[in-house]
């Protein structure tokens, strides 16, 4: 293992990781808001964002997988230190990092099933950039409509077509993180 | 004028004062210390180890002291406490076949290899109040004999050497662990039997006595029960072995029940299991008949409605710490609720009694 | 001051991960009861172990937490949860709704509309809306899954038949985004119109039964009913003796054994605020004489 892997982990996981759980959640509750998390630093290509979602939500009893250029020694030993989560094939994932054309294609990721539909993969989408402008959002969580900067429309759309079921995702770039859950409806504006 | 009731905090504090003045008794009677309890009280102690999943007297013990004697209470703060222990890993499966052991019976054959051992039991004791308790006097030691060597082999291994029992399936998998992931129905056998020994022992000794009564039959032989204590190993990856980390007292019940079979398939013994920490052998026994009730539908059974057939009924009440906080919740204030249905039980009435009068 | 023996907020790492991560499942999904390992906490099941996991997992050092039983901050339960939260997590409290960011809650919404940035935590018994007419978690999961709610309806009818309106008062069954039947947890019906839309976020914590469920902000939620027999939220026909607030839910008290009785709002924040700001009830007095 690198020993850099030891660093960039929260120095005070308790307080760190409640705040930017907050955020987190402030940020799948309401599709379309930006928010800024922080604390960890991981090694490249991972964002600061990725990172702190990896280590609030991560651990031995959740699957993550690499996409792309994510799957390097660097990530998998920062991960394996950090966090302690089994590294799995994009199939049995419960958690997914990586841009978006290395994350798909994304129907491979679990869906929950009919009776547990929380039994779904999250998707943590590594972005060049993120704002509020782009696809149009609606749905719960959004108090009209909103904007957020997607990499595409119809796998969005497709997703929906799955409710109950369906990936939720997360979107980051640098200290930012956007959430998309699976009830949001994405429509080209 | 109406001053609202306040003081909730002040209320709380001089409760908890009383509380404790209370369970120290009189002053004048000397107080009771953890290892006396640990000591004296050791079947109080087993159970609040087992249904609280902590192997650990002493602190059992203090929480039976801190309870007032109420085992529930204890089982709970013992709960309370584990709750908050890391999970560093898992043991190998302890070798009850190595056990050393205090107690071992079989009900089913008069003598085999590592012999009928009565031990402290409290079997053919004539329940008479024995005052002489009362005068603190101590007892002369029980006479003793070398320790045996000899191997103290399973009952179930006799039988299953002739085919006669049924085989239990070997693996390697990690069975869920109950304290850490929420229950899912239906459940395995593995996750069964944790809900089974941590649940409360009335209520599993009802469910074990309702079988025998023919409320689901289970028919069992107790094949064996042995009380004693097993090392308990953990692998170490960084040293690539296992070690010893402790010795754990256990009870286990192995029961022999209906066979099944049929013109094709020669008939064979099923098996009942009960594992419990401690000396604990009417959990242990009661367990084993429970264990078996809910195995109808892998044996091929019929399910009768019976309560000890049926699994979610089972798992889903067998939880003392779950059960009493809800039946006891129902002293909390409810006044929303109550209020709620007082208006609709006026209005209900008023509108009967307006359809009375108008019909008069 | 913290508790430096434990954990901010009580639980550990993994244990808040793994709540967390049902949470947000239950962001995505709303509605839906998310299966979790519930732990056992130092206080009972039944006294609010959900809420308080829930809340735990959610609070930050700067966070402002309120803590309401049947809508008071001062009942006994809620005094001892906002006790045990400064304890572990040495956070400011207030009973002032406006100035909460997350509210803890056993029976009630409260009265002042919530805003964005606030989170409120309910206490639930029981998290399925069908347990009382299947009891079977197996059966009921089905129900969910194949969108079978006809049993409700079946009840809600019944209740007309018998009674000429429907009989349930308090968690009153509701429909969410047009999926899920949901319970509110025994909060009055009275309260079922402010889950609707919020601005806040919802979260449903049940412990023994090991679910959590939530409502993101502005959540479309519906109360069952019948075209013919519409939802109606309903409170007891008073003012509140105090305030004199024709809006907000009452409790009854007995004040004497002739019969005498008197309503008050459950909100005792709103009941203050209301007679801070001068408005007094026929058996009010202003504020200062009683603090």
């Amino acid at each position: 293992m690198n020993p850099d892997a030891l660093l960039g982990g929260f120095a005070d996981a308790p307080l760190q990781s409640a705040r930017a759980f907050r955020g987190t959640l402030e940020a799948l509750a309401r599709p379309g808001e930006i928010r800024e998390v922080t604390g960890a630093m991981p090694p490249a290509p991972l964002s600061v964002a990725a990172g702190v979602l990896l280590l609030i939500l991560c651990d031995g009893t959740t699957s993550v997988h690499l996409a792309g250029a994510y799957d390097c020694a660097a990530l998998r030993d920062w991960i394996t230190f950090h966090c302690g989560a089994p590294l799995m094939a994009a199939e049995d994932a419960m958690f997914a990092v990586g841009d978006w054309d290395a994350l798909q294609p994304v129907t491979r990721f679990a869906v929950g099933q009919p009776d547990y539909p929380d039994r779904s993969a999250t998707l943590i989408i590594e972005m060049p950039d993120l704002s509020p402008q782009g696809q149009r959002l609606t749905g719960p969580g959004i108090a009209t409509s909103a904007q957020l900067s997607l990499p595409e429309t119809a796998a969005f759309r497709a997703n929906r077509t799955l409710f109950p079921l369906g990936f939720d995702a997360f979107l980051t770039c640098g200290t930012q993180v956007a959430g998309l859950p699976r009830s949001t409806i994405v429509e080209e504006s | 004028m109406y001053v609202a009731v306040k003081g909730g905090e002040r209320a709380i504090d001089n409760a908890h004062a009383w509380l404790a003045e209370e369970r120290r008794g009189d002053t004048t009677v000397s107080e009771l210390s953890v290892a006396q309890i640990r000591e004296q009280l050791a079947l109080a102690v087993n159970r609040v180890m087992a249904e609280g999943s902590l192997y650990d007297p002493d602190l059992a013990a203090l929480a039976i002291k801190q309870a007032r004697g109420d085992l529930i209470e204890a089982i709970f703060l013992i709960r309370a406490y584990r709750t908050t222990l890391p999970r560093l890993g898992a043991s190998l499966p302890v070798k009850t076949e190595e056990m050393a052991v205090i107690r071992r019976v079989s009900a089913t054959f008069k003598d085999l290899p590592g012999g009928q051992i009565l031990g402290p039991t409290f079997d053919y004791t004539h329940r008479l109040l024995d005052f002489k308790l009362a005068a603190e006097g101590e007892v002369p030691a029980a006479p003793t004999a070398p320790a045996s060597t000899a191997p103290v082999p399973h009952v179930t291994e006799f039988l299953n050497r002739e085919g006669m029992i049924e085989t239990e399936p070997t693996g390697d998998a990690q069975p869920a662990d109950l304290t850490r992931e929420p229950m899912e129905l239906p459940a395995n056998r593995a996750l069964r039997l944790q809900a089974i020994t941590r649940g409360d022992e009335g209520f599993i000794l009802s469910m074990a006595y309702s079988t025998q009564r023919g409320y689901g039959r289970t028919h069992a032989f107790v094949g064996e029960l042995r009380i004693g204590t097993v090392a308990v190993e953990m692998d170490i990856p960084e040293l690539g072995f296992a070690v010893e980390i402790g010795e754990i007292e256990l009870t286990e019940c192995e029961t022999v029940n209906q066979f099944k079979g049929s013109k094709t398939v020669a008939p064979q013994f099923t098996r009942g299991y009960g594992l419990v920490f401690g000396q604990t052998e009417r959990k242990a026994i009661a367990m084993s008949l429970v264990d078996r009730s809910l195995r109808w539908a892998e044996l091929g059974e019929d399910y009768t409605g019976a309560p000890a057939q049926d699994e979610e009924f089972v798992l889903m009440h067998a939880d003392n710490v779950q059960a009493t906080g809800f039946l006891e919740h129902i002293k909390l204030p409810h006044y929303v609720d109550f209020q709620s249905e007082l208006e609709l039980v006026r209005r209900l009435r008023a509108e009967v009694f307006a359809t009375q009068e108008a019909a008069e | 001051m913290t508790d430096q023996a434990y954990n901010f907020a009580y639980l550990d790492e993994q244990t808040k991960r793994m709540i967390r991560r049902a949470i947000l499942k239950g962001i995505a999904v709303p509605g839906y009861q998310v299966p979790f390992a519930s732990r056992e906490m130092p206080m009972p099941y039944g006294w609010g172990t959900g809420g308080v996991q829930v809340t735990a997992a959610c609070l930050t050092p700067e966070d402002t937490l309120k803590v309401i039983d049947q809508g008071a901050d001062d009942t006994t339960n809620a005094v001892s949860i906002r006790k045990f939260f400064q304890r572990t997590a040495g956070v400011a409290v207030t009973e002032a709704t406006a100035e909460a960011s997350i509210i803890q809650t056993r029976h009630r919404i409260p009265e002042a509309t919530l805003t964005e940035g606030q989170i409120l935590v309910y206490q639930v018994p029981i998290p399925e809306p069908l347990r009382f007419l299947e009891p079977r978690e197996t059966e009921t999961r089905k129900m969910h899954e194949l969108e079978e709610y006809g049993l409700m309806h079946v009840k809600l009818y019944e209740d007309i038949a018998r009674h000429g309106t429907i009989a349930t008062a308090y968690a009153y069954p509701v429909k969410v985004e047009g999926r899920y039947v949901m319970d509110p947890s025994p909060i009055p019906k009275f309260d079922n119109p402010k889950l609707s839309n919020s601005a806040a976020i919802q979260l449903f914590g049940a412990g023994r039964e090991q679910r959590i469920y939530a409502l993101p902000p502005y959540t479309h939620v519906v109360s069952l009913d019948f075209d013919d027999h519409p939802f109606v939220p309903s409170k007891a026909p008073h003012d509140c003796d105090l305030c004199a607030a024709s809006d907000s839910y009452l409790d009854e008290v007995i004040t004497d054994d002739q019969g005498g009785r008197m309503f008050v709002c459950s909100d005792t924040d709103f009941c203050r605020t209301r007679r801070e700001a001068g408005h007094l009830g026929p058996l009010g007095v202003p504020m200062q004489e009683t603090v």
